[in-house]
C-alpha cells in the first residue's frame, strides 16, 4: 500500500463508519456555497470611512498613503515621492494596461521600465487588485501585469489603488476574486501586503525592513 | 540541553541557572502579553470569531478524509503535485528527492515547525544539499546549530549580544571592524547576506499555516518577506504542511487568519499573508516552475477520534507560551523536543510518544490561562490532566511518586480517616510554625522547602472551618 492509501485508510478507521457518502455530500455543499462567517464591523461603511479607516491602519504599521482626484496626477506623485526618498529616478513595472496608459512624462525625468523586479530595482511600481480597509491591506495578484517579485524585491514599493477596488473587508475580495477567476479557481500568487517588511526576532524590537521593502507607499485615486 | 524529551528535570536546573536565557525572558516575555491583550481590545467581535474558528477546525477533523481529498483534487488541478507522507522518513525522502531530481545543491526555507519535527536540515545536509534558514530567527540558530525555543520567535531565548557574536564568526567575508552594537545593524547585516541566497537558491521549501479545500492554496504568514522570497526566486517551491492544515474556503481561512496574528503578535493582520496555488502560469515573468506540497502524518491520525484530538485545531501562535508562568521562566529548550510550552506538552508525548516525555505532563501550574488565550479555545489543562492518568496507568512515574499518590488515594476514600489525619496534621504544622506562621523545613517536603518558606496552616482544617460556619 502506499503511503496515501495507508493514511486514508488510517483516518477512515477513525471518523464513524457508514457516513462517507454523506459526510462527501455536506462537504461539496460547504464548498460550493463557501458562505461567509462574522465579518467584523470596522471596515464596513461609505468610500470616506473606508479610505479613513485603511490609512490609519497602514500608516500603524509604517506604511504612508496619499489620497488623489485624478489617475494622470499619478506618475508626478511618484516622481515626487521617489524624490522625497533620495531614490533615483526608475521605477519598475508590470505591463498592467491602466499603468501603461499613465502620461509618465508628467513625472519629468522619471524612467520607467517593464518586466519582473531585478536585484538592481530600487522601487517599483504595481497596481492592486483590491484593498482592504479592516486591516489596511493591499490584495496583488500575479501575472505579467503585476509580477509577484515587484512586492518583494525593490526597497521601496509604491502601489496604485483604485478607490472603487478599497473594500470593507477579506470577504468582499474573495467576491471580486472568484468573478474574475471562476468557482474555485485562484491567481498562481495572492499577495495580502500590510506595510513594508519588518522584524521583531531579536529581542522583539521591531525593525523595518527585515527582507522585503523598506517602504510602502500607498496612492489611492477616487473617482476611478 | 538534552534533546530526547526526557531530561526535562535537568533542563529546567540549567535553564533556572542560566543568566543570559533568564534575562531574555524576563525582558521579552511581558511584551506579547501586553501585545495581544491591546489588540484584542481594539476588536469587539474577536471572541465570537474564537468560537468560529474553533468550529470550522472541528468541522474538518470530522471530515478529514473528504476534505484532504478535494484539496489534493484542486492542486493537481491548477498544476501542483502532493507527496503524502506517514513518517519523517518518506517525508525527507520526498523532499530529498525532489531536490535530486532538479540537482538542487542550495536550499532557501522559510520558517516551518515540522520541517523541525523531521530534522530536515541535517538530512539534506547529509546529502549534499546546503540548507539557508532565511527567516532572521531561524537563521540565528540555524547558526548556532539550536532549535527554535518559541513557535513564532525561535531566538527569544537570546540576547542581541549573543547575536553579534554569532554574526561576527559566521560572516567572516566582512570588515572585523564594523559596527554591530545596534540591533538594526544586525538585521541590516543579515538582509544582505539572505539576499544572495534567495537569488541563488534552486528549491524554496516553506510551511504552511492553511491549505484551503476549496482551492487547493497554500498559506503562508510573515512580517519579513523572507516565505515570499523563498517561494518565488527558486525554480521549485515545496510546501511541507500537516494534515490538520486544512480548512474549507477562502472566508474559513480569513476567518482564523483575523484571529491568529492578533493572538500571536498582537498584530491586526501579519504584514504578508500569501496564498499559492500551483506553479507559474502561462505568461508569468516569475513564480517557481514546480510546486509541491508535501502532507505529513507523524502520529496525527492516532489523535483524531481520541480526547486529545482537540490538539488538531492549534494554529501554532504562541499564545499559550507567552502567557504561561513555566515557559517564561525556563524557556523553550527545557522542554527538550521541537514544540515547547503548554501546547508542546501536549502535543509531544502524541507524537514521540508519553514514554519519552514523560515529565512534560507536569510543567504546568495549572492555572489555566494557556486555554483563555487560545484562539483555537484548545482545553490543554483537561489534555495535560489526560496525560498525567495515562502516565499514571501505564507505571511511567517513580515508584515514591506512585506510592504517595496510592496511599493518598487509600486515606482520601475513608473520610473519618481522613479528617482525623489531617487536622493532627494541621495542629501539628501551626505548632511548629508558631510565631513566623512560616516552616523553613518539613518532612518529605524538602523539593519545597529548600527554596521557599511553606505558609504554615492556622490551626483548623477546611472541614472544621466549613461546620463553625455552617452553626
Amino acid at each position: 500500500m502506499s503511503a496515501r492509501e495507508t493514511m486514508f485508510t488510517r483516518i477512515r478507521a477513525r471518523l464513524p463508519a457508514g457516513t462517507a457518502a454523506q459526510r462527501a455530500a455536506a462537504v461539496d455543499e460547504r464548498l460550493a456555497r463557501h458562505a461567509r462567517n462574522l465579518v467584523p464591523a470596522r471596515g464596513a461603511g461609505d468610500e470616506a470611512h473606508r479610505i479613513g479607516v485603511f490609512t490609519a491602519m497602514m500608516e500603524a504599521v509604517g506604511g504612508t498613503v496619499e489620497t488623489l482626484d485624478d489617475v494622470n496626477d499619478v506618475p508626478h506623485a511618484v516622481a515626487a515621492y521617489l524624490r522625497r526618498g533620495n531614490l533615483p529616478a526608475h521605477v519598475r513595472r508590470g505591463v498592467d494596461p491602466l499603468l501603461a496608459r499613465l502620461p509618465w512624462h508628467r513625472g519629468g525625468a522619471i524612467e520607467v521600465a517593464e518586466g519582473r523586479a531585478e536585484e538592481s530595482d530600487r522601487a517599483s511600481v504595481t497596481r492592486a487588485f483590491a484593498g482592504v480597509a479592516e486591516s489596511g491591506t493591499i490584495i496583488q495578484i500575479s501575472g505579467p501585469e503585476n509580477p509577484t517579485t515587484l512586492n518583494f524585491l525593490p526597497e521601496a514599493h509604491i502601489v496604485l489603488l483604485e478607490a472603487s477596488q478599497l473594500f470593507g473587508s477579506y470577504e468582499e475580495v474573495w467576491t471580486k476574486l472568484r468573478a474574475a477567476m471562476g468557482e474555485g479557481n485562484m491567481p498562481r500568487t495572492v499577495n495580502m501586503i500590510s506595510g513594508p517588511s519588518r522584524t521583531a526576532d531579536i529581542e522583539q524590537t521591531i525593525v523595518r525592513p527585515a527582507h522585503g521593502p523598506k517602504n510602502m507607499h500607498v496612492i489611492i485615486v477616487r473617482g476611478s | 540541553m538534552d534533546m530526547s524529551g526526557a531530561a526535562f528535570p535537568d533542563n529546567v536546573s540549567r535553564a533556572l541557572a542560566d543568566g543570559k536565557l533568564q534575562y531574555a525572558m524576563t525582558e521579552t516575555g511581558p511584551r506579547f502579553i501586553q501585545k495581544r491583550a491591546k489588540a484584542r481590545e481594539a476588536l469587539p467581535e474577536f471572541d465570537q470569531l474564537r468560537d468560529q474558528a474553533r468550529d470550522i477546525k472541528d468541522h474538518v477533523l470530522a471530515n478529514l478524509d473528504v476534505y484532504l481529498e478535494r484539496y489534493e483534487a484542486r492542486v493537481r488541478a491548477s498544476g501542483g503535485q502532493v507527496h503524502w507522507a506517514e513518517t519523517p522518513d518518506q517525508a525527507r525522502a520526498a523532499i530529498l528527492g525532489i531536490c535530486r531530481k532538479v540537482k538542487a545543491r542550495l536550499v532557501t526555507k522559510g520558517k516551518s515547525m515540522i520541517s523541525e519535527e523531521i530534522d530536515l536540515n541535517q538530512h539534506l545536509a547529509e546529502n549534499g544539499v546546503t540548507p539557508v534558514e532565511t527567516d532572521l530567527g531561524e537563521y540565528i540558530i540555524q547558526l548556532r546549530n539550536e532549535r527554535p525555543s518559541h513557535i513564532i520567535a525561535p531566538a527569544v531565548h537570546l540576547t542581541r549580544d549573543q547575536v553579534e557574536a554569532d554574526f561576527r564568526k559566521a560572516h567572516t567575508h566582512l570588515d572585523p571592524n564594523r559596527d554591530l552594537t545596534e540591533i538594526p545593524s544586525l538585521v541590516e547585516e543579515a538582509r544582505a547576506v539572505l539576499r544572495q541566497k534567495y537569488l541563488a537558491a534552486d528549491v524554496g521549501v516553506t510551511g504552511a499555516n492553511f491549505l484551503i479545500a476549496e482551492t487547493g492554496t497554500s498559506i503562508i504568514v510573515t512580517n519579513e518577506g523572507n516565505g515570499d522570497l523563498t517561494q518565488n526566486l527558486p525554480r521549485v517551491h515545496i510546501v511541507l504542511a500537516s494534515i490538520e492544515k486544512i480548512v474549507p474556503t477562502l472566508e474559513d481561512a480569513s476567518t482564523i487568519l483575523r484571529v491568529l496574528a492578533r493572538s500571536a503578535t498582537g498584530q491586526d493582520f501579519s504584514n504578508y499573508t500569501t496564498l499559492s496555488t500551483g506553479p507559474r502560469r502561462a505568461g508569468d515573468l516569475d513564480g517557481p516552475d514546480e510546486y509541491h506540497v508535501v502532507i505529513l502524518d507523524n502520529g496525527r491520525v492516532n489523535v483524531l477520534g481520541t480526547e486529545f484530538q482537540d490538539m488538531l485545531r492549534c494554529i501554532r501562535c504562541g499564545a499559550c507560551l507567552n502567557h504561561c508562568p513555566v515557559y517564561n521562566a525556563i524557556g523553550g529548550h527545557a522542554y527538550g523536543w521541537v514544540y515547547p510550552g503548554p501546547i508542546g506538552a501536549v502535543v509531544t508525548p502524541a507524537l514521540i510518544g508519553i514514554e519519552n516525555a514523560p515529565h512534560l505532563p507536569n510543567a504546568s501550574t495549572f492555572c489555566g490561562r494557556c486555554e483563555e488565550v487560545c484562539p483555537m479555545r484548545i482545553p490543554i489543562p483537561r489534555m495535560l490532566r489526560h496525560w498525567r492518568e495515562k502516565e499514571f496507568e501505564r507505571h511511567l512515574q517513580p515508584a515514591a511518586m506512585r506510592w504517595g499518590l496510592g496511599l493518598w488515594a487509600w486515606v482520601a476514600r475513608r473520610p473519618a480517616l481522613y479528617r482525623r489525619a489531617t487536622a493532627l496534621a494541621a495542629r501539628i504544622l501551626a505548632n511548629q510554625g508558631h510565631g513566623a506562621g512560616r516552616l523553613a523545613s518539613v518532612p518529605f517536603a524538602s523539593g519545597w522547602t529548600q527554596n521557599r518558606d511553606l505558609p504554615a496552616p492556622q490551626g483548623k482544617t477546611f472541614h472544621q472551618l466549613w461546620k463553625e460556619r455552617r452553626r
